[in-house]
């Protein structure tokens, strides 16, 4: 019989600690068959953030560091700098890549790091308890936005890949959300594609994954993935923001 | 010994040691009075085909070194005192994750903005821990254009030999100060061979490994932080380094360090040629801090002066050792101000 479906090798075979229905699982997974099936689980660096994926670095089978909040961009650029040959991803949140660490985002996005990052936007502080995120959308009501999300108080949600896609240095963008099965393929594809790029030495990739906070949301988690086909991903559109991938390559 | 003697000032002095001890990638963002660094170091890494980035801030830069630290490489920043206040919890998180690199800082006036001249208001910061946690920074202070050559060098052995982040702590004076360096040329073939077992770079035919300063397993972290301190008790014991001179029948022993010892020295020989019986005590490792030096000069003593470039930072340690063996006077210049011989000529004979 053909065995079609298994465990990841690039995922240990530990119980993980996110709450029902959060997406990080489904990214970890994403990440991890991405590895596998590029065969680059020998040579890659994964750099886990703050937040509730900081223990992705338990459940990776792979060299993995940490960073402090934010500086996933500059750890990896010292990481691949020296070691070039080497696979280099950062796996950061919305606070963490988006709030205090913009600066880091922008200018290894700028340098063209030939590095991968994956941006997990769930619109909210997980870890410390579903605060505002830069990426929390107007009206949307979190710890520190009892009222919702007001512009004029609070500022708009931005737009990661958007905001990146004006730098010289940035080679592919792509908005993906794992809200159902259908999407959650179209994220692979494009993890897929941002760890190519790096293999093809074409500079920074990152792909922003919508994910799901059924906890902080307050909903189940069939309602949270639901709010991200409707509602969240109206404020941030799925697909592509920017390829500088040529066609015949 | 091969050996060439070169004028150069203390900032290339420092660039120079790096790249002799190896230094396999500098990470840096402009600041006054080191930018002589960054400058330097983007030409010649380059050239040596070496890992050179101007970082975004200072932040990017302390990471960055972090992360190539992490893959084992021999990695620098250099910054100075407002520089290096931003890159404080990076240094807290290298010292976490034990993770080897060397620090620079060309201390200019302070606090905040402050100044651009020379000051050594920084000495808390580097030898108390500027960032957050238990931690330990081997402090070295240069206070010749020659020894920001040789300690650079020494700070990357040391790094390595304990895993953990070792400070130049200079300043602005010594920075930019110009002398003839006799470099001994044979020194880079005998720096240290350290086998980081511990270092990322794929877990090709070996288990994954993991790089971290963040501990949740229960008594976990308390077991890492004592860790740490037996680490730090071995590093007192082999590396503490302390320079003394015309201390054997000396009524006043002076402690200083960096530029502020390089004036103190001629003002000990000038008082010496005057028949005050005065010595100089250096410590030359601030962190470890040579405190039994302090302690058995206390006992011969009739008292201890302090000179330094701040508002009293170093003399707190000083009394610390001398543990109330003898009185401890003062001569503070803080504010990026320096000191002429005679002020501390002075102050000697007033407190005779």
């Amino acid at each position: 019989m053909n065995k079609i479906f298994g465990r990841c090798y690039s995922l240990k075979e530990i119980k993980h600690s996110y709450c029902p229905g959060c997406g990080h699982g489904i990214i970890h997974r994403l990440v991890a068959e991405v590895i596998d099936e590029l065969d680059i689980r020998e040579k890659t660096i994964g750099i886990a953030p703050v937040g509730c994926a900081v223990f992705a670095y338990y459940y990776w089978n792979f060299d993995v560091t940490e960073a402090s909040h934010g500086r996933p961009p500059a750890v990896a650029t010292g990481i691949k700098r020296c070691l070039p040959d080497k696979v280099v991803f950062t796996y950061q949140g919305d606070g963490d890549l988006a709030a205090i660490g913009t600066a880091e985002i922008i200018h290894a996005a700028n340098r063209g790091e030939n590095i991968t990052t994956i941006f997990v936007n769930n619109a909210t502080y997980g870890m410390t308890g579903g605060q505002m995120a830069p990426t929390t959308i107007l009206g949307q009501k979190t710890a520190t936005t009892p009222f919702g999300r007001d512009a004029k108080r609070e500022g708009h949600p931005i737009r990661v890949c958007e905001l990146l896609s004006s730098l010289d240095g940035a080679c592919y963008l792509e908005r993906v959300s794992v809200s159902n099965p259908k999407n959650v393929l179209k994220a692979k594809k494009a993890i897929k594609k941002a760890f190519e790029n790096q293999l093809n030495n074409r500079g920074f990739s990152l792909v922003e994954v919508l994910s799901q906070c059924p906890t902080d949301w307050q909903m189940t988690p069939v309602e949270s993935v639901k709010w991200v086909d409707e509602v969240l991903s109206k404020t941030f559109p799925l697909g592509v923001v920017k390829s500088q991938i040529k066609e015949h390559e | 010994m091969k050996s060439n003697k070169i004028l150069m000032k203390g900032n290339i002095a420092v660039c120079e040691g790096a790249i002799a001890a190896g230094c396999d990638a500098y990470f840096g963002y402009p600041i006054t009075p080191q930018n002589e660094i960054p400058a330097y170091m983007s030409k010649k890494m380059v050239e040596l085909k070496r890992v050179f980035i101007q970082s975004e801030s200072e932040l990017a830069a302390i990471n960055m070194v972090f992360g190539a630290a992490a893959c084992g490489k021999r990695a620098m920043t250099s910054s100075s005192s407002p520089g290096i206040s931003l890159k404080q919890e990076g240094i807290s998180y290298l010292c976490g994750a034990e993770l080897p690199c060397v620090i620079v800082n060309v201390q200019r006036g302070g606090p905040g903005l402050g100044n651009i001249s020379g000051s050594q208001g920084d000495y808390f910061q580097s030898t108390k821990g500027g960032g957050h946690g238990d931690y330990r920074l081997i402090v070295l202070a240069p206070y010749s254009v020659k020894e920001m050559y040789d300690l650079t060098y020494l700070a990357f052995d040391l790094a390595d030999k304990y895993r953990n982040p070792a400070l130049i702590l200079s300043d602005g004076i010594v920075g930019q100060m110009m002398e003839p360096v006799e470099i001994n040329t044979d020194i880079r073939d005998k720096r240290l061979e350290i086998k980081k077992d511990w270092a990322l770079g794929g877990c090709k035919g070996r288990e994954p490994r993991l790089i971290r300063s963040l501990i949740m397993e229960e008594g976990g972290l308390e077991k890492h932080n004592w860790h740490l301190k037996e680490k730090y008790d071995e590093i007192k014991k082999n590396e503490t380094r302390c320079e003394t001179e015309l201390v054997d029948d000396a009524e006043i022993a002076i402690v200083a360090f960096g530029i502020s010892a390089r004036i103190c020295k001629s003002a000990v020989k000038k008082l010496r040629q005057q028949n005050v019986k005065v010595g100089l005590v250096r410590p030359v490792t601030l962190w470890p801090f040579p405190e039994k030096i302090i302690s058995d000069i206390s006992k011969k003593v009739k008292k201890f002066l302090v000179v330094e470039m701040n508002l009293g930072q170093m003399v707190e340690d000083v009394r610390l050792s001398v543990n109330g063996a003898c009185p401890v006077e003062f001569l503070g210049k803080p504010g990026g101000g320096i000191f002429n011989e005679e002020e501390i000529i002075q102050k000697v004979k007033d407190i005779l």
